[in-house]
């Protein structure tokens, strides 16, 4: 006997349109609360939605880029439940005919590739929120409610955490890719809701098997809890299921409703679901219908760039760059297309790769921006490559250069020169150095002659003198063939 | 003729002559209120202090030689559903009681771009659900023409001043009758135009899909008058027409020529008034006297109109109603302990029954396993209703036909008895439905003296059409000229 987990993923992500979906009040986070509403989002007798052309081509192209059916005719549904962020006490929804469906995905996970069914994804409208912290009151905050919602749907195609991680991390990156949310978890704009159950089995009867109950967690708002809900309930069902082989499987329980408890890093029981859920769905009298035809479709279509995983494998086979820098360098549209910048202006794709990696990521995170917002243009960085590339600077002093350049406009070559950064490679300028050095350190010269033991800790002494004496300047190769044909007569 | 008997057109011609002010006319309609509004309770409030403010204003730019709009100074009143930033907007509705709208509905704009007087709000049946203003929560509006019969509803109010000269004209809003039956009722003209040409953005919204603004008019030109200065493409309302506004006036006074009248054999069957009968057969002979053909149509899915209607409007309702709860705005129960409590006794406390019961029948139809047999099957008949019309104008340029069912009833008849008054509909949800223009104009008064009206029903947007054939009768009879005798 066995068990293989068996994981759907529902996920909300707000859009980053200038206005919300069906007024023009700003989709802003952070204002003072009911600072961004209007009579239409406060759901006020008498208003009437208009919908937001930017959301639905947003949400169409995600659905492209999840390889979705796009579908020409769609519809708006009204989705009534009561609750006090709900402004009109129905959401304005897609029910049975959303934009998008059947989909998929592919992720990297430890080095496979695994697809994922895109069940659907449609338009909504987000809710308010209720403020519980005020004294003797519950308050609601609307400036939330009317934003743009993209619901994703999968298909219940994860077997493990790792590839609900990888699925979770994939879909925040190809929304950044896509630039139609900035996906920032802190800000709400990411909401989980998983589906677990585990499909147990025995090996002796290869057709058997039966699933646990299905149960749904809601509203996890960042990966580390999306991360830990599943592993937990992965294991809490196993335990059910071994405690109780007989009774805890589908079709004897119903599906369930848990809240995941963030300091006790449980789940916790909240209902069971004995039937559908009652939301009294009907089309959406206010709005007309939409009707997507070719030309606006194309026009979508050609904005769509290029996804993450088949820049990533360009990258691998035109750069030959390794899996780590080549990870790195896709995790955001933003770095992959500077990258690439920096190559075209003529850099070497590995010295671009490494500087962006070691100087670039981690600067811009130091300053909370990304490569390119750090000010340095592709053509400057190219230059600065270029010094590296040709031995002109060392890989240490380009990266002390790499940093100079956030503060200075100047050309990364005048930096070098104007700090003397520059390497000698000039042998006759070096010659004088190593003469003296060598003339000064005869116990040296002699242990390196010598090939002893001593030999290599002794050339060593002697580049290092003559490094210093050259203020970090001499090229160290120019500078190592010099001592040796010195010293050992070698051409 | 008095200064209140005037029609729009006369009085915009003195007013032009310089023969009357607007203040005059309009403190005028307001000592009149003050008289005869007391027993017709058509207004539930008057904007007395704004209303001659504007028609100061307007006065002062007359004097100054400025062009002004084409309902410069004219002193009209509104319905209560209708959104309006100053005073009260209620719905007649205790849940609404004291709720000021923050905003104008796009046909007030209108109105103040046209440069109207507002004269104040009439009652109506709470949220337009009701044919008889009995179903107000702040009491019923009686006929002018025999203060013991309904003016009929949800627009009594609107009609009911109207008929009684106590404004100009009115607007009201035609969810399944509203407008047209209670015009029929009070003996004035009533039009419900073509969905989606009169914005529905700030009316408190009934029906979504049926719903529509119009005006209650003493003479037809008035009401194509109003319907010019109203009707127009809206950003805010999706589903209002990119369609130019035709110019309703410029040919109203030309008769139709060729006509050829529709009459369905189903409007004469069992449930309709004799006289009315009469008064009907009569109005389409005075047509065929003024050239018109009569043909006769059989349009047997009619009979399901009535069913239909009643399950898309409840449920479009059952869902509109649902923001009414006591957390943003409106009547909030204060004794409650929890918010899902708060919600139930607000709603209960500040609806009336016949409110209650409509969301009730819509949230029933809506909800799972009920849908498809209901509201998904009530849509399909609509479209086969709206099928058998474009059938019908292809033979036909206008259809005709009976408003209600039956003249004025009296007041307490009909309300403990919901069926008998949802039949009172009968005749006009097919407008809504299918979403074509209808009018309402007088044709006629029962034996005991109450007013009959005659319902003209044309193609979509062809308002222009519907104007000037129910002007070609309006010019043929003076049952649009008789006047009430109002007690004080």
């Amino acid at each position: 006997m066995g068990y293989r987990p068996t994981i759907g993923l529902e996920i909300h992500v707000e859009l980053s349109t200038a206005s919300k979906m069906f007024c023009g009040c700003p989709n802003h986070f952070g204002d003072p609360p009911n600072s961004n509403v209007c009579p239409v989002c406060l759901g006020m007798p008498g208003v009437l939605p208009t919908m937001n052309r930017q959301a639905y081509e947003y949400a169409v192209l995600m659905g492209l880029a999840l390889n979705c059916r796009i579908a020409t005719f769609t519809k708006w549904d009204r989705k009534g439940y009561y609750y006090p962020d709900l402004p009109k006490n129905y959401q304005i929804s897609q029910y049975d005919l959303p934009l998008s469906s059947n989909g998929y995905i592919d992720l990297l996970v430890n080095g496979q590739t695994k697809r994922i069914g895109i069940t659907r994804a449609h338009l909504e409208e987000d809710a308010g929120k209720n403020v519980h912290d005020l004294p003797g009151c519950t308050g609601v905050d609307l400036n939330r409610a009317g934003v743009p919602l993209l619901e994703i749907v999968s298909e219940p195609d994860m077997n493990s955490v790792p590839e609900v991680m990888a699925y979770a991390r994939s879909m925040r990156q190809l929304v950044r890719y896509l630039n139609i949310s900035q996906a920032n978890m802190q800000q709400g704009h990411m909401r989980f809701e998983p589906n677990i159950s585990l499909w147990v089995f025995d090996d002796a009867e290869p057709d058997g098997g039966h699933y646990t109950p299905i149960v749904e967690v809601k509203n996890l708002n960042s990966f580390r809890s999306l991360e830990r809900t599943v592993a937990f309930e992965i294991d809490r069902q196993a335990g059910q299921w071994q405690a109780d082989p007989d009774g805890y499987r589908m079709d004897k329980m119903s599906k369930q409703n848990r809240g995941w408890d963030d300091v006790r890093e449980v789940t916790v029981y909240q209902r069971h679901k004995e039937e559908a859920d009652e939301y009294r769905y009907f089309p959406e009298p206010d709005l007309l219908p939409v009707e997507i035809d070719d030309a606006w479709l194309g026009r979508i279509k050609a904005q769509l760039p290029e996804l993450p995983i088949a820049r990533y494998a360009r990258f691998r086979k035109e750069f030959g760059l390794d899996e780590k820098l080549t990870t790195l360098l896709t995790s955001e549209r933003g770095t992959a297309d500077y990258f690439e910048a920096v190559v075209q202006a003529g850099a070497s794709p590995h010295r671009a790769a490494n500087l962006i990696q070691s100087q670039g990521l981690r600067l811009a995170n130091e300053r909370g921006t990304d490569v390119a917002g750090l000010g340095i243009s592709a053509e400057r960085l190219a230059g600065l490559c270029k010094l590296a590339d040709e031995d002109k600077v060392s890989a240490t002093t380009a990266a002390g250069i790499f940093q100079a350049m956030l503060e200075s406009d100047d050309p990364p070559e005048k930096i070098a020169q104007d700090r003397n950064l520059m390497q000698v490679s000039d042998t006759s300028a070096l010659e004088a150095i190593v003469a003296e050095v060598l003339s000064e350190n005869g116990k040296a010269v002699a242990d390196y002659k010598s090939g002893g033991k001593k030999a290599k800790k002794a050339r060593s002494f002697i580049l290092g003198q003559v490094m210093q004496r050259s203020k970090g300047q001499a090229n160290p190769k120019v500078a190592g063939e010099l001592i040796d044909r010195k010293v050992l007569g070698q051409t | 003729m008095e200064l209140h008997c005037l029609s729009i057109h006369q009085l915009a011609a003195e007013l032009a002559k310089g023969q009357v002010s607007s203040c005059q006319a309009t403190e005028h309609l307001f000592e009149r209120i003050e008289r005869h509004d007391p027993v017709i309770h058509g207004y539930l409030e008057l904007q007395q202090d704004a209303a001659i403010a504007q028609a100061d204003r307007i006065d002062k730019r007359r004097n100054d030689g400025e062009t002004l709009g084409p309902l410069a100074g004219v002193p009209l009143a509104i319905k209560d559903n209708i959104c309006v930033s100053h005073g009260r907007t209620t719905c007649a509705s205790k849940i609404l009681g004291n709720f000021q709208s923050p905003y104008d509905a796009h046909v007030i704009e209108a109105l103040n771009a046209a440069d109207a007087v507002i004269l104040g709000k009439t009652n109506l049946d709470e949220f337009a659900m009701g044919a008889s203003t009995e179903n107000s929560g702040f009491g019923l509006t009686r006929n002018p023409w025999n203060p013991e019969t309904v003016p009929g509803g949800s627009s009594g109010g609107s009609a009911a001043v109207v008929a009684a000269d106590l404004a100009y004209a009115a607007l009201g809003s035609d969810t399944g009758g509203s407008i047209r039956q209670p015009a029929a009722f009070c003996s004035v003209v009533g039009l419900k135009p073509t969905y989606g040409r009169v914005s529905r953005y700030g009316l408190v919204a009934f029906g979504s899909s049926l719903d529509q603004i119009g005006p209650i008019a003493k003479t037809v030109p008035d009401a194509a008058l109003l319907l010019a200065a109203i009707a127009s493409h809206d950003r805010r309302d999706s589903t209002s027409a990119e369609l130019e506004v035709g110019d309703y006036l410029a040919e109203i006074e030309r008769p139709v020529k060729p006509l050829r009248i529709g009459v369905a054999s189903e409007y004469f069957g069992p449930g309709l008034d004799k006289e009315i009968a009469q008064a009907v057969r009569r109005a389409l002979d005075l047509y065929e006297s003024l050239g018109a053909e009569i043909v006769e149509l059989s349009m047997p899915l009619n009979k399901y109109a009535l069913a239909v209607y009643y399950i898309v409007a409840t449920a479009e309702a059952s869902s509109n109603l649902a923001r009414y709860d006591g957390v943003r705005y409106g009547y909030r129960d204060r004794d409650s302990k929890d918010h899902i409590d708060m919600y139930s006794a607000s709603r209960a406390h500040g609806f009336g029954a016949e409110v209650k019961r409509r969301i009730m029948l819509g949230t029933y139809t809506l909800s799972a396993g009920y849908y498809d047999a209901y509201y998904l099957k009530a849509l399909k008949v609509r479209t086969l209703i709206k099928q058998d019309f474009d059938k019908a104008f292809e033979q036909v340029d206008c259809i005709a036909g009976p408003v209600t069912p039956t003249p004025p009833f009296k007041l307490g008849e009909k309300i403990d008895d919901p069926l008998t008054l949802y039949l009172s509909d009968v005749y006009t949800v097919m407008a809504n439905l299918t979403g074509l223009p209808a009018i309402s104009i007088p044709c006629g008064f029962s034996s005991a003296g109450l007013p009959i009206g005659l319902q003209l029903t044309t193609k979509a947007f062809s308002e222009e059409l519907l104007l000037r054939i129910a002007r070609m009768f309006e010019q043929a009879t003076d049952y649009h000229q008789r006047k009430p005798k109002l007690q004080s």
